[in-house]
């Protein structure tokens, strides 16, 4: 089981208190930009019905799912506040702008 | 949403007490049962006790809701309105209702309420001749106040005296016929029923006691009633306000034991183990109530055995009674009957119209009347409820709390004096203790607070004083009656302050918000963003730059996101009128990108569920080049003018009201507002728009345009109010256009108009947009500049271009054909 890092694009792509997709055949990955110019990487989809976190308002390290008003972090992947819940959280690396993620083969074909 | 496993629970009525049992049994046994409800009235439970304040016109029926639809959506309860229960099979554990629904039960409770007595006199079942028991009964009422002819009404007791107060109040003739010497004889001695009578009197109300009914006199209709003695009183209007009687027909012809109500044990228990019954259907050791506090205790007790705690018990004891007429201090408690082994001490002040009276035997109260001053009612309350021996105080004792122990004349001082257990709210049962416990545990700074946690003040309202008192000691200076609620946990300022700090301050951006305002989180939440977007929005049209991250997503991609993370895409329809070409353009888009469902709106138009987010502008490409703009169905903004075809095609037309919705809405898309805001245009009162329901709504008349505003039919049903009635087209775009600003320069973010309306009051909203021109003018000029910065179709910019990033995924990694 390796960890391999894979090229995504660059920061600028993300708007600043937003979030972009990445496609892989596990399901989607949601990126995000905080307005501090952080980057996190967590499985798109709320623990909560499955909603699309990456659609959701950024605010401080969360986002707060479109569905239904999860409020997630970004760090640590786990539902804040009253609620319950976890998604996975990928690590991401940034070098200069141009972002890649941990992409665990291994990991992605015992998850299927 | 069915709960498997779950018992089923059927209730037959949905008054007070049973709603209150269920508040009780989905705290302690959330999820054990499947809940049906079957209430006769077709509507949701409301809070009885107050229907006079309706009558009256100081309250209106959503005032007094306690449950709205929400409540029932939330919780699961399946509610059939207008049902009325005609069997229940016990063999076959069924109920029946007239419509034809049975539903099967593991528990049943009956809370088929009372009904009212109708005395036997001939021409009792005239039009005209009322009883006063529900809303239907209000209404019917208020109806026939317009008239402002003559109203008697039967019965001097407590329900009757505050129907006669509302009639009057309504302008109508009202007499009063009592059968006794003196009014509220039950609950009043003598001579506070004649300081009683003569404050009825001063209303201009007319009361004639010892007074027998012979007949309802009349044809077609009510004409008047003739006394025993051959007097003859003319009348449009009777209500008949004699009593109530347990409404247990239906558990009688079931089988169950009934005797003046169904008979039930301390555990609310029938004759049937599976059954059960509440409220004033039932009969406790051989006595019925009325009243609330003994119904609610009811209530407890029923919930606590449904959860399958079977220890809880019914225990009689004594309510203190208050007449609801603003302006008549009335308080009476227990038995206060003159007797051999009984004292009295009474104090009476004639100019100040006081009267107290209270009895005592063996040195100990058991009965109170108060009239005129009664805030030492829950004082006496007290003593009496534990038995205290007042011989040490029996000098002052009628002075009242405040005068023992030479205790300051202080209203707060006397709360404080009251020990824990002392009864503050009546109608629930609320004592001192845990009103106060409740406001330290969950740390409660407003009344709202302390009426959803603990129900004190939250029925009849008539302890909110002292209530508030409790709360002043409780928390001191932290407790500021007129206390907003904050935005949200980014800062302590309400909507109200930070919309008019945006305005006195100059701030036109978030960061200059959150700077000035001194947000406590860096960059806001979900909640606080999108308002603020909002306020700025509205306030600086021209300068400020709409910030989309603070949007909510619908509002980023200008479509509907779907629970699956699809899309729904919805063009506008002007007016809600198309064409085959138009059709053509939408059929073929369906196709091309196989479209998963077409659906016919509310408001007028087409959606188009299941569009892959990246398909979204491809999909407005093809709709563009066919004319359509954005539905903006997704927006807190203008969504349809739904219109009927008027005068055009109509026979009953009376003017174009196609026309005048299309212009409307042409002239109005594209504008934000705090919520989303549907119009409708009715081209005649036959109302076929359903123009009656909406935020804003227009029924055109010969005269020219009448329009209505503050309608809901969501989670909350309501009819609008008239705003006014107009002569022109133009005038009446101007009106709904000065509204609209107005509405979007002060609501607070997600507040629909008929809650902004209610808050500030339709009568300002009147003053302001129908008498103040230069006001409406300045509202209708302020939207136009604004528009010029709004009517942007946000599909074409996203077709050439604009936020192509939203539409896209960044990349795509671990396939075969990997991007990269």
């Amino acid at each position: 089981m390796t960890t391999n890092w894979i090229a995504i694009g660059h920061i600028d792509d993300i708007p600043l208190r937003g979030a972009r997709c990445v496609k892989t055949p596990d399901g989607k990955i949601a990126v995000f930009r905080t307005a501090e110019n952080e980057v996190f990487a967590i499985e798109d989809q709320c623990p909560h019905k499955g909603g699309p976190l990456s659609q959701g308002i950024v605010h401080g390290r969360a986002v707060t799912c479109p569905l239904h008003n999860f409020v997630i972090s970004l760090e640590s992947g786990r539902a804040l506040g009253a609620d319950e819940g976890e998604v996975r959280t990928i690590p991401v690396r940034n070098i200069d702008g141009q972002l890649s993620i941990a992409f665990e083969a291994a990991a992605l074909v015992a998850a299927e | 949403m069915t709960n498997l496993g779950a018992q089923k629970l059927v209730i037959i009525g949905n008054g007070m007490a049973p709603g209150r049992m269920l508040e009780h049994l989905f705290e302690q046994a959330p999820g054990l049962y499947d809940v049906t409800i079957f209430n006769a009235e077709p509507r949701v439970n409301y809070d009885r006790i107050m229907l006079s304040p309706v009558l009256s016109g100081e309250k209106t029926f959503e005032d007094i809701i306690i449950h709205g639809d929400g409540w029932y959506i939330e919780n699961n309860v399946t509610l059939y309105k207008g049902h009325r229960i005609v069997e229940i099979n016990r063999q076959a554990r069924t109920v029946t209702s007239d419509h034809g629904v049975t539903e099967s039960y593991d528990k049943l409770v009956i809370a088929t309420g009372s009904v009212p007595f109708i005395i036997p006199v001939p021409g009792k079942d005239l039009p005209g001749v009322i009883t006063y028991r529900d809303l239907d009964d209000v209404d019917a009422m208020l109806l026939a106040a317009q008239s402002r002819e003559k109203a008697i009404v039967i019965g001097g007791g407590l329900l009757g005296l505050e129907a006669a107060a509302g009639l009057a109040l309504r302008g109508m003739d009202v007499t009063v016929l009592h059968v006794m010497p003196t009014l509220m004889e039950r609950q009043l001695d003598p001579a506070a029923g004649y300081l009683l009578q003569k404050a009825v009197e001063e209303r201009g109300i007319k009361v004639i006691t010892k007074a027998n009914t012979k007949r309802i006199i009349g044809t077609d209709r009510v004409e008047g009633i003739e006394l025993d003695n051959g007097t003859i009183i003319p009348a449009t209007l009777v209500v008949m306000a004699v009593g109530i009687r347990p409404n247990a027909g239906l558990a009688k012809d079931a089988g169950l034991a009934v005797n003046r109500g169904i008979v039930v044990d301390a555990g609310m228990q029938s004759s049937d183990g599976d059954i059960l019954a509440v409220g004033e259907c039932a009969e406790v050791d051989g006595m019925v109530y009325g009243l609330v506090a003994p119904l609610y205790e009811m209530a407890r007790v029923a919930a606590a055995h449904l959860a399958g705690d079977t220890k809880p018990a019914f225990v009689h004891s004594d309510t203190p009674t208050k007449l609801k007429v603003t302006g008549i201090n009335l308080f009476s408690l227990g038995d206060f009957a003159d007797g051999d082994d009984r004292e009295e001490i009474v104090l009476r002040d004639a100019t100040a119209g006081i009267y107290k009276r209270v009895v005592i035997k063996d040195n100990r109260i058991i009965g109170t009347v108060l009239y005129g001053e009664t805030s030492d009612g829950a004082w006496f309350n007290d003593l009496k409820k534990k038995g205290t021996d007042i011989s040490a105080m029996r000098d002052t004792l009628i002075f009242g709390q405040s005068f023992q122990g030479g205790a300051p004349l202080d209203p707060m001082a006397a709360v404080a004096a009251l020990p824990d257990d002392a009864e503050i709210c009546g109608c629930n049962g609320i004592c001192k203790g845990k009103i106060t416990s409740t406001i330290t545990a969950k740390g409660l700074t407003t009344l709202d607070g302390v009426r959803a946690h603990t129900k004190a003040s939250a029925s009849c309202g008539s302890c909110t004083g002292l209530v508030e008192q409790l709360m002043s000691l409780t928390l001191g200076d932290a407790y500021n009656p007129a206390a907003v609620t904050p935005m949200c946990t980014c800062t302590e300022l309400g909507h109200d302050d930070v919309r008019r700090l945006i305005k006195a301050k100059g701030l036109k951006s978030i960061p200059a918000v959150m700077q000035e305002l001194e947000w406590k989180t860096s960059c806001g939440c979900a909640k606080c963003r999108p308002a603020l977007n909002y306020y700025l929005v509205c306030d600086w049209p021209d300068e400020y730059a709409d910030d989309y991250q603070s949007r909510f997503i619908n509002e980023r991609v200008h479509a509907n996101i779907q629970k699956d993370g699809t899309y729904s895409v919805v063009p506008r329809m002007w007016g809600g009128v198309t064409s085959a070409a138009e059709l053509r353009a939408i059929a073929d888009v369906v196709d091309k990108f196989e479209i998963p469902m077409v659906k016919v709106t509310g408001g007028q138009r087409i959606d188009l569920l299941g569009v892959e987010k990246e398909d979204l502008p491809a999909v407005w490409a093809d709709l563009g080049k066919a004319g359509f703009v954005s539905g903006q169905a997704y927006a807190k903004g203008l969504r349809t003018v739904k219109t009927c075809v008027g005068s055009d095609w109509c026979r009953f037309g009376t003017q174009d009201s196609t026309g005048l919705g299309i212009r409307i809405e042409k002239f109005m898309w594209g504008s934000w507002t705090p919520a989303k805001l549907k119009l409708a245009v009715s081209g005649c009162p036959r109302n076929c728009a359903e123009a009656t329901c909406k935020d804003i709504g227009v029924i055109c008349v010969d005269s020219g345009f009448e329009i209505h505003f503050a309608g809901a039919a969501g989670l909350d049903i309501k009819g609008t109010d008239v705003l006014g009635l107009v002569k022109t087209e133009d005038e009446a775009l101007e009106h709904i256009v000065a509204l609209t600003q107005m509405y979007r320069e002060q609501a607070r973010y997600l507040e629909r108009i008929y809650k902004w309306a209610k808050r500030i009051g339709h009568d300002e909203i009147r003053r302001q947009i129908m008498e103040d021109h230069d006001k409406r003018r300045a509202y209708y000029e302020r939207f136009v500049f604004s528009q010029k910065f709004a009517q942007v179709d946000p599909w074409s910019e996203r077709v050439s271009g604009k936020d192509k990033h939203e539409f896209k995924p960044m990349a795509a990694v671990g396939f075969h054909q990997a991007a990269e």
